[in-house]
């Protein structure tokens, strides 16, 4: 990824002569795994060196950053993300039990991904639809009020993407 | 639109959008598209509308607005002038709600709000009870205005509190009124919001930020994101309102990465006032430079604490740190710069109470805790969504006036305010009037507003384990007590949970949980033993039966209590001996029965019998006969 890409100025609009050289570079770094991550699905080694190359910070700094957060992978993922949320509302509504119905369906473990790459299983503190608990989501959609059989539909239709 | 250089500029605009925007002899659909909704059915519904519309040639104007807060009745929408509300729409309703209300003018009775199939249905949206007992001034906009167009927020008054300010109020001015209109912070804590203005205002230093904390990782808690989501431009009057009165010029909006739709929103939303010149250089002319950018996190839960959010925004690990240095102070912000960090909530209290003064916002709820709260109620509950409500309000009102009562006609148990720092609160303690102070006083908190509800079927350690869990997974490692501490309280209560209690271990958790209070660095560390002490002190009897009796009365722990098949209820479907893998259910030629010595407890019968024939019971201690034998 270049330094270019990743639209600098605009992303210290208004307060760019007030940070150094190093800040700057250094505050980049969260938005730089963001949009490799868009890109890649997971965080490459390869690209974690260029961009350390490129912002000129230590590649162990680069890893200590990235590893402490969650959303971000050191490991190829799925081309589908199923991801259960187990927030409170959730939780008390019964998400363990889709969360295990679906872990049996596809054979895979929470954290996991299949084999051949089409799905991986996660889980979520909170996606903020505490309205339609328990809630699981597929790339972008969302699907409520589940329950073991409706989530059979949700799981079938995930199969045939 | 041009760019607006002068407030006269900005007033003959919004004159221009009061007449035309929301024209009122043109029929309106108001059509919630908030993420729930939009899960349930907004696109499709959309579609059809307009489709069906177009079919028939009629002129409707449909407004996509942002989450309107009965989320478990979506999609909802309504009708205007008619004010008509409707619920769990469907695509194929589409053609009767334009040919009823739309065209006829009369109600679509099928789409309307009832109680329950015996109650008459409700049309007015006023009317509906989950409404009636709301006040709604942060989530007022969410039902009217499309977010994704800054027209609509100027046509319903937006921007005209940085037209008072900036027109007739010096800094300080907006400084006092903030400060004396005791705005207490919505994030959680409650401290209030005027004081630490001034204190970002008397740092030393010219370049100071205005930071709105996004990071709603709380789980049961989405106000922040409907506010993102629905109503961007009040959060940026409320952050341009502060950078005038601190004299700030650089904002950042800090989002959890959980809402693409809330980062999505608030891009175009920032992208629409600059062209309009309402963030920029010299707003308005009035010499007030102000600009806000984005920042995404990444999925860590103390990214929400204030000093580790700074890290985050600085491209580093989010490890909290010790205060002072306080953010408002030199060295203590983004970079060292001072940097004044509110709730999403509270800035967006900010254009109302500079709109109709301090003294309005004091009549609103009570003496130490003004205002309103925006809740989320969610849980056990028939009715969950955002509620917006006067502080001072009870819990019964909330539970039972506006969500509805309790799903299914169970039984109240608990209800837990606060997400995972915050505690549960018992039926005895129902009365309590919700402000900040009295849910401290109780052992439990504010938070961000989250509040779920539980039922007779919820097992207080099990949630208790939940909520700790959650904390402990998310413990950022740096300092011991929390790191430790959460997981050895975790263990325990791990164990109790799975029927290996032992006397001593609730006065253990109790101990540690009070030590990892007083010792952890940040917020994180010191409210989370939270959930535990609190589901200890109210309801100390349930852990004692899961220690000593071995027993769990809501029947959700799974290896406690002693199974056995009710003989009368059973019809022999066999279901349970199907379910069962250690071979447990025996059969006879007329009955099923349970083996104990093969039963492990995993309550797969349990859930498997369709009318609750399988029963879990205390373990019965044997009376000990003690045989004296009398030597002579």
């Amino acid at each position: 990824m270049k330094i270019e890409e990743l639209e600098i100025d605009d992303y210290y609009a208004g307060f760019s002569d007030a940070l150094s050289e190093g800040e700057k570079k250094k505050g980049l770094l969260i938005h730089a795994f963001q949009r490799i991550q868009k890109d890649h699905n997971y965080l490459p080694e390869d690209e974690l060196r260029a961009l350390s190359k490129n912002l000129d910070i230590p590649l162990a700094e680069v890893y200590s950053a990235a590893s402490f957060y969650k959303h971000f992978y050191f490991k190829p993922r799925g081309k589908n993300i199923v991801c259960v949320c187990v927030g409170t509302a959730c939780h008390v509504r019964g998400a363990a039990k889709i969360l295990e119905k679906i872990e049996e369906n596809f054979g895979i473990k929470e954290g996991e991904t299949t084999p051949d790459l089409s799905v991986t299983l996660e889980t979520v503190g909170c996606v903020g639809c505490c309205g339609l608990a328990p809630v699981v989501t597929v790339n972008e959609d969302i699907f409520g009020d589940l329950s073991p059989k409706k989530a059979d539909k949700m799981i079938s239709q995930v199969k045939g993407k | 639109m041009g760019k607006l250089k002068t407030l006269d500029d900005l007033r003959a605009l919004r004159k221009s959008l009061e007449a035309g925007t929301f024209d009122p002899d043109v029929p309106r659909i108001r059509l919630c598209s908030g993420t729930a909704c939009t899960a349930t059915g907004t696109p499709g519904v959309l579609t059809a509308l307009e489709e069906e519309a177009s079919r028939k040639g009629i002129k409707v104007d449909i407004v996509k607005t942002g989450c309107q807060g009965l989320c478990q009745k979506g999609p909802v929408m309504k009708v205007e002038p008619q004010e008509i509300f409707y619920q769990k729409v469907k695509p194929e309703h589409a053609r009767w709600l334009l040919d009823y209300t739309v065209i006829g003018g009369t109600p679509y009775r099928q789409g309307l709000y009832r109680e329950s199939f015996l109650n008459e249905p409700i049309p007015e949206m006023t009317e509906v009870p989950f409404y009636k007992k709301q006040m709604r001034i942060v989530l007022r906009n969410n039902e009217l205005i499309d977010p994704r167009n800054i027209s609509h927020y100027i046509a319903v008054g937006g921007y005209s509190a940085l037209e008072k300010a900036l027109g007739s109020m010096t800094p300080d001015a907006v400084l006092s009124e903030v400060d004396r209109a005791n705005l207490r912070g919505r994030g959680g804590a409650g401290f209030p919001a005027g004081k630490k203005w001034k204190h970002t205002k008397s740092s030393a230093g010219k370049i100071k930020f205005v930071i709105a904390n996004g990071d709603e990782g709380d789980p049961g808690a989405f106000m922040d994101r409907s506010v993102m989501e629905g109503d961007p431009h009040s959060l940026f009057e409320g952050m341009l309102l502060c950078a005038y009165a601190i004299g700030a010029e650089h904002g950042l909006i800090y989002v959890r990465h959980e809402y693409p739709l809330a980062v999505k929103n608030l891009m175009i939303a920032i992208r629409q006032a600059e062209e309009l010149g309402l963030l920029g250089d010299n707003i308005l002319g009035s010499g007030l430079n102000f600009r806000i950018r984005i920042r995404e996190g990444a999925g860590a839960f103390v990214c929400g604490e204030s000093t580790a959010l700074v890290a985050s925004v600085e491209g580093g690990r989010g490890f909290p740190r010790p205060r002072p240095p306080r953010l408002s102070e030199r060295g203590g912000g983004v970079w060292g710069y001072p940097s004044n960090l509110n709730n999403i909530e509270t800035y967006a209290f900010v254009p109302h109470i500079i709109n109709n003064g301090a003294d309005w916002f004091l009549g609103i709820g009570t003496k130490s805790s003004p205002g309103t709260k925006v809740f989320a109620l969610t849980g056990k509950i028939v009715n969950t969504g955002l509620v917006e409500v006067p502080m001072g309000i009870t819990l019964r009102e909330i539970i039972y006036d506006i969500g509805g009562g309790i799903l299914g006609g169970k039984k109240f148990k608990a209800i837990q305010t606060g997400g995972p720092s915050g505690g549960c609160i018992p039926e005895s303690l129902i009365d309590t009037a919700v402000d900040f102070d009295t849910l401290t006083a109780i052992g439990s908190m504010m938070g961000s507003g989250g509040m779920v509800v539980m039922d007779e079927d919820n097992c207080m350690v099990d949630v208790a384990k939940y909520f700790l869990s959650f904390c402990q997974s998310e413990s950022c490692g740096k300092c011991p007590p929390c790191r430790i501490g959460s997981y050895q309280m975790l263990q325990i209560l791990e164990k109790i949970t799975s029927g290996k209690g032992e006397e001593g271990d609730i006065e253990r958790l109790e101990r540690i949980g009070v030590q990892i209070k007083e010792s952890s660095l940040c917020g994180l560390g010191s409210s989370a033993p939270n959930p535990v002490l609190t589901t200890i002190k109210y309801f100390r009897e349930e852990y004692e039966e899961h220690v000593r009796d071995k027993y769990c009365r809501a029947k959700a722990c799974s290896g406690l209590g002693v199974f056995s098949i009710d003989h009368d209820e059973c019809f022999l479907c066999g279901l349970c001996k199907e379910a069962c893998a250690f071979d447990a259910v025996k059969e006879t030629s007329r009955s099923f029965f349970i083996d104990q010595d093969y039963c492990t407890k995993c309550k797969a019968c349990y859930l498997a019998c369709p009318i609750g024939a399988v029963k879990i019971e205390k373990v019965k201690v044997k009376a000990k006969v003690e045989v004296k034998v009398e030597v002579e």
